[in-house]
């Protein structure tokens, strides 16, 4: 089995350019590659797009900030596609100073599109959003009476995921409530760049229990 | 003279009532997360997490929280013997595809045509939808459990929505603290009121159409 090469987290963050759509796992920073973002800040690539469940979580008493929350607080996303803001206030404030574009999606649709974009399928019909705003500019499709909107795939260039665990072939097997999107992302992005916790033999891990198949997996990183 | 006083714990208790063993259950975050500690001792329901869950457990002992365990809220669970984790497109393959019977959610407002608005306030407060459009959509029956007043006094229940809408026509039950309504016809139709209050009492106060229920009564548990 062909190894994967494992990259340090300046060179991870060096491969997402300016301008690029990155895929990033997690949810309110549970399950983010954090090692990868931390250098990714120290980059400072801007006018990125960013597709996550969410924009993290700033602490308002502490201000501590996970997951992503930190690529906003350093404005390095002139866009974002996530279900929900409402943890992080920084993101509200530049929503509506007009400094970042805020796309929200339903979160099973936005899991949907990852999905969608990483199988093959040129959308899918989901129930959810219809008589909402989210209806509106889309598609509706009635199957045996039932409508539906046609919600279109959601690629990206870059996928920055976490992993418990990798052999050196990129097999990864997720821990927890930390799977979240992540196994979705890694087939949806032209690159994708994995955080682990822990990188095994090549036969170290049974056939069995691996979530996300090696062929997904281009980098790892040792987090 | 009735005076109003706002009571989440009534509302939590009367609805994990409505649960029976073996239901799988999602619960939102706040007031619905207080329904999980009322489920009677007899009854085993299986909680949901749209993160990415089922069996979820009690709030880990001081000193025992797992980075890699949260609950949609990110606060640090536990799962119970016989749970399991998935990733979010199967867990919302589970929730859209009715294999959720119950889901709970707060309210900012609900109307008699089972209109729920509970994620925006435009201008004001837009933290986003989260999982809610795709519970409220697919979950089995929809429980929309809220005071039942704002602030300002009024109602949540509403002739119709002003807010933006999470899902259209999908509210099955309204659980308030003063009674319990199930969506019907256009109409809430009060199923159960909870002493002091009164039918008469609820109609005056809610600028809504209810229709008491001819099997209506006052509910004291």
């Amino acid at each position: 089995m062909i190894e994967k090469p494992v990259i340090g987290t300046a060179e991870a963050a060096a491969m997402v350019k300016s301008g690029a759509v990155v895929h990033v796992g997690g949810f309110l920073g549970c399950g983010s590659p954090d090692k990868v973002l931390a250098a990714l800040v120290a980059a400072g690539t801007k006018n990125l797009t960013l597709v996550c469940n969410d924009t993290a979580v700033i602490n308002a008493k502490t201000g501590v900030a996970n997951g992503v929350a930190p690529l906003i607080q350093n404005h390095q996303f002139s866009r974002a596609i996530v279900s929900h803001i409402g943890t992080n206030a920084e993101t509200q404030r530049q929503m509506n100073a007009g400094e970042m574009i805020v796309d929200l999606v339903p979160q099973g649709t936005l899991a949907e599109r990852i999905r969608a974009a990483g199988n093959g399928l040129g959308g899918i019909l989901t129930p959810t959003g219809v008589g909402t705003e989210v209806e509106e500019g889309k598609t509706k499709l009635t199957v045996n009476d039932k409508v539906y909107l046609l919600e279109e795939p959601l690629p990206g260039d870059v996928a920055l995921i976490k992993a418990r665990k990798a052999d050196r072939a990129g097999n990864l097997v997720y821990s927890k409530t930390a799977r979240n999107f992540n196994p979705l992302m890694a087939t949806a992005c032209t690159l994708v760049i994995a955080e682990v916790e822990e990188i095994v033999e090549i036969g170290d891990i049974d056939p069995d229990q691996v979530h996300t198949p090696s062929i997904f997996v281009d980098y790892l990183v040792k987090g | 003279m009735i005076e109003y006083v706002e009571d989440k714990d009534i509302i939590a208790r009367r609805i994990a009532r409505f649960f029976k063993s073996g239901d799988v259950v999602n619960l939102g975050i706040g007031l619905p997360t207080l329904v999980g500690n009322y489920v009677p001792a007899d009854v085993t329901v299986i909680l949901q997490s749209e993160n990415g869950l089922l069996g979820l457990g009690p709030a880990p002992a001081p000193g025992l929280a797992d980075k890699d365990l949260t609950n949609a809220g990110a606060q640090p669970v536990t799962i119970l013997p016989g749970g399991c984790f998935f990733d979010s497109a199967t867990s919302f393959g589970i929730i859209r595809g009715g294999h959720v019977d119950y889901t709970v959610l707060g309210v900012l407002e609900v109307d008699q045509h089972g209109n729920l608005a509970n994620y925006k306030i435009p201008g004001k407060m837009v933290p986003g939808m989260g999982g809610a459009m795709d519970l409220v959509a697919g979950s089995r029956i929809v429980i929309a459990a809220t005071t039942h007043f704002e602030k300002s006094g009024a109602a949540k229940l509403k002739h119709r929505c002003s807010l933006p809408l999470t899902a259209a026509g999908e509210v099955d039950m309204v659980v308030t603290d003063v009674g319990f309504f199930i969506l019907m016809g256009g109409q809430f139709r009060l199923m159960e009121y909870f002493p002091p209050y009164t039918p008469e009492w609820i109609m005056e106060k809610t600028d809504a159409d209810i229709v008491v229920a001819s099997d209506c009564f006052c509910c004291k548990e």
